[in-house]
């Protein structure tokens, strides 16, 4: 599957298409199939997202998971900062991005 | 320590308004991503693997506990409590809000701070021996003459545009502490047969892609012709370097393509012409920025300590420095715990490291491209008392220059050019070590690790390299051996196939066996590698 990514404007946040807007969270990302620059433009015009990128990805049951760990690593946190990622109680989670 | 004037104070509060404007339209839409990525890569403000990065210059890594403090309140407002001092003397924040960036600007302006030309293809901030004004062994205080370099390099019109970026490094000790030939201009003060003081420069060095040692240009350059002199040599490099290729640009490419010979024959002809020219500022501005770096008022005392705490003692033995004056020493703060995040420090450790400079080093701290922190003007008799704060702080880590101090770039976990994680081999290794109890037993031994090829982690100059790579979309790590960057500069070599990350970690034990199993008297890990040679480590990695 193909999904878009890239960073809060304000913030810088990571953030994912998740079909309508933009999630924290990369498990909401969805299949954007060819329509990728057209909703990265439009997006970025309206300075929704800032510097988006599409990136290759795979579902696994209600999991999303990108292709390169760049990407996993983004959708997560630093692995070496358990507490400051978005799951910082899943003891599974940073074995998963790498 | 350099204190600004109105014009410092202005240029750089007039920075943080023209960033703000620059910011507001960003944020508006009234300008695109595009154009305002160069504008806000020259206030240091980078789009990083989860947020902005924000890099601030500390010029030649040198600090007041004010400045400190504040560096821990930034921390605290904009970031997520944390900073990560860097291989180039400056502090980065990791988590910042392009909606709070000029506010934190100004705040660091409050205390004479700015990011300016911590990123983009101009001068970046000059760095400098972190024991300057301090050690034993200097010919005198390299500080006034990177100030000098600072002031004339600070929004320089011809240089804000240069091929690529630009790294000054500037010495006054036979002993490099400052990487100094790896450097795209190493400045070396010496003094000439006659007793006058000059600059020998070194052009050309750096790491990167394609690592290169520096060669010597010139051996002596009169300091009233310094800045004219290095003004030479960058106007040859901004007309001639590469501007097609980025992994050619830099000023190593140019000297080497050139030849040492003919580089130095093109500077030595705008030496000339510029000379002519009178661009080199009064020497008595010179004079002037040396009063900012007089001696404090140093005290007398004891000359030795009480060695009956053993933990106290090995402290002392390995984070303390030789000082110019015998009843002082400069103290080493080690920020590489076992297990830790080399560089990294909390704001409460931040503050805490402000504090100790405040009551036992004349309010001064300074940043080691080695990502520790150093308290230069320490008494002696007060050692016992530093060192028993700092144990209770986690900060007391007896391991400086040892396989635990360990280089590692920010890697995979932070960094968008990064191909491997370089954070979590270090922990590894040094917890590895502090496991099976070799540390001391190997003595010095200097393990760098970069991420990616762009080398901000040093893995050249390791004695002990490692280069993280993407093999096929998962991390691999190349071994190197025989690097150093003092002063007898030396790039490692790559062992063979690279590793996994349990691999190379394994890798580095077995390394070091062979040097325990082969070294003579004396000798360092470097010595034995320079003795021996590859093959032996090989037949042990690779056999």
């Amino acid at each position: 599957m193909k999904i878009l990514t890239g960073n809060d404007l304000k913030t810088g946040e990571v953030i994912w298409w998740d079909g309508e807007s933009w999630s924290r969270h990369v498990d909401d990302a969805v299949d954007v199939g060819d329509a990728a620059d057209a909703i990265l433009a439009r997006e970025d015009a309206a300075r929704r997202v800032n510097s988006g990128y599409a990136i290759e990805a795979s579902q696994e049951g209600d999991r999303v998971r990108p292709a390169h760990i760049k990407d996993r690593v983004r959708a997560l946190g630093p692995t070496v900062r358990p507490d400051l990622t978005l799951k910082p109680d899943d003891p599974d989670a940073i074995r998963e991005v790498v | 320590m350099y204190l600004y004037d109105s014009y410092d104070q202005a240029m750089v509060d007039a920075r943080v308004e023209e960033f703000r404007d620059q910011a507001q339209r960003r944020l508006e839409g009234r300008i695109t991503e595009e154009q305002f990525r160069p504008l806000r890569l020259m206030n240091g403000l980078y789009l990083q693997l989860h947020a902005y990065m924000l890099r601030v210059a500390i010029p030649y890594g040198t600090l007041n506990s004010t400045q400190m403090h504040m560096l821990a309140d930034i921390a605290d407002k904009y970031d997520r409590g944390y900073g990560h001092f860097t291989t180039r003397q400056n502090i980065q924040y990791n988590w910042i809000k392009l909606e709070e960036t000029a506010d934190l600007l100004a705040d660091l302006a409050s205390v004479e701070m700015h990011a300016i030309q911590t990123s983009g293809n101009c001068i970046r901030n000059i760095s400098s021996d972190h024991f300057a004004g301090a050690a034993a062994d200097e010919l005198v205080d390299p500080r006034p003459y990177a100030e000098l370099l600072r002031q004339w390099s600070s929004f320089h019109p011809e240089f804000s545009y240069l091929p690529r970026k630009f790294k000054i490094a500037v010495i006054a000790a036979e002993t490099d502490r400052a990487a100094m030939k790896l450097h795209d201009i190493g400045i070396q003060i010496i003094k000439n047969d006659a007793g006058e003081l000059g600059a020998a420069f070194y052009v050309g060095g750096g790491m990167g892609r394609t690592p290169m040692i520096a060669p010597m240009i010139r051996e002596f350059v009169p300091l009233d012709q310094l800045i004219t002199y290095a003004e030479a040599c960058l106007r040859v490099y901004n007309r001639y370097g590469r501007r097609d290729n980025k992994y050619k640009a830099r000023i190593k490419i140019l000297v080497h393509e050139l030849g040492k010979e003919e580089y130095t024959a093109q500077v030595e002809e705008e030496f000339k012409h510029m000379l002519e020219q009178g661009v080199e500022p009064p020497f008595a501005e010179l004079e002037r920025l040396r009063t900012f770096f007089e001696d404090p008022a140093f005290a007398d005392g004891a000359k030795t300590v009480d060695r009956s705490d053993p933990d106290f003692a090995l402290w002392v033995d390995r984070n303390t420095h030789r000082h110019k004056r015998d009843n002082y020493v400069s103290a080493v703060i080690s920020l590489k715990p076992v297990g830790g995040i080399p560089g990294d420090a909390s704001a409460e450790q931040m503050h805490l490291m402000a504090d100790l400079a405040k009551e036992f080093s004349f309010d001064e701290l300074r940043v080691m491209h080695t990502q520790n922190i150093v308290l230069p003007h320490v008494r002696i008799a007060d050692l016992h008392a530093l060192w028993t704060r700092l144990e209770a702080a986690g900060l007391g880590a007896p391991n400086l220059d040892t396989i635990e101090d360990i280089i590692a770039c920010p890697g995979l976990d932070y960094c968008s050019l990064a191909n491997a994680r370089s954070i979590p081999l270090a922990q590894r290794i040094s917890e590895r070590f502090a496991e099976n109890g070799r540390t001391e037993e190997l003595g010095e031994l200097k393990l760098k690790i970069s991420g990616c090829i762009n080398a901000c982690g040093h893995h050249h100059a390791g004695h002990i390299g490692i280069l993280g790579v993407d093999k096929k979309g998962t991390e691999n790590y190349q071994l190197l051996l025989g690097g150093s960057e003092a002063q007898d500069t030396s790039l490692g070599k790559i062992t063979g196939r690279g590793f996994d990350e349990n691999g190379v970690i394994d890798a580095i034990e077995t390394v070091t066996d062979i040097y325990l199993e082969k070294r003579e008297d004396g000798e360092r890990f470097l010595d034995t590698y320079r003795r021996i040679g590859m093959d032996p480590f090989k037949e042990a990695l690779y056999d």
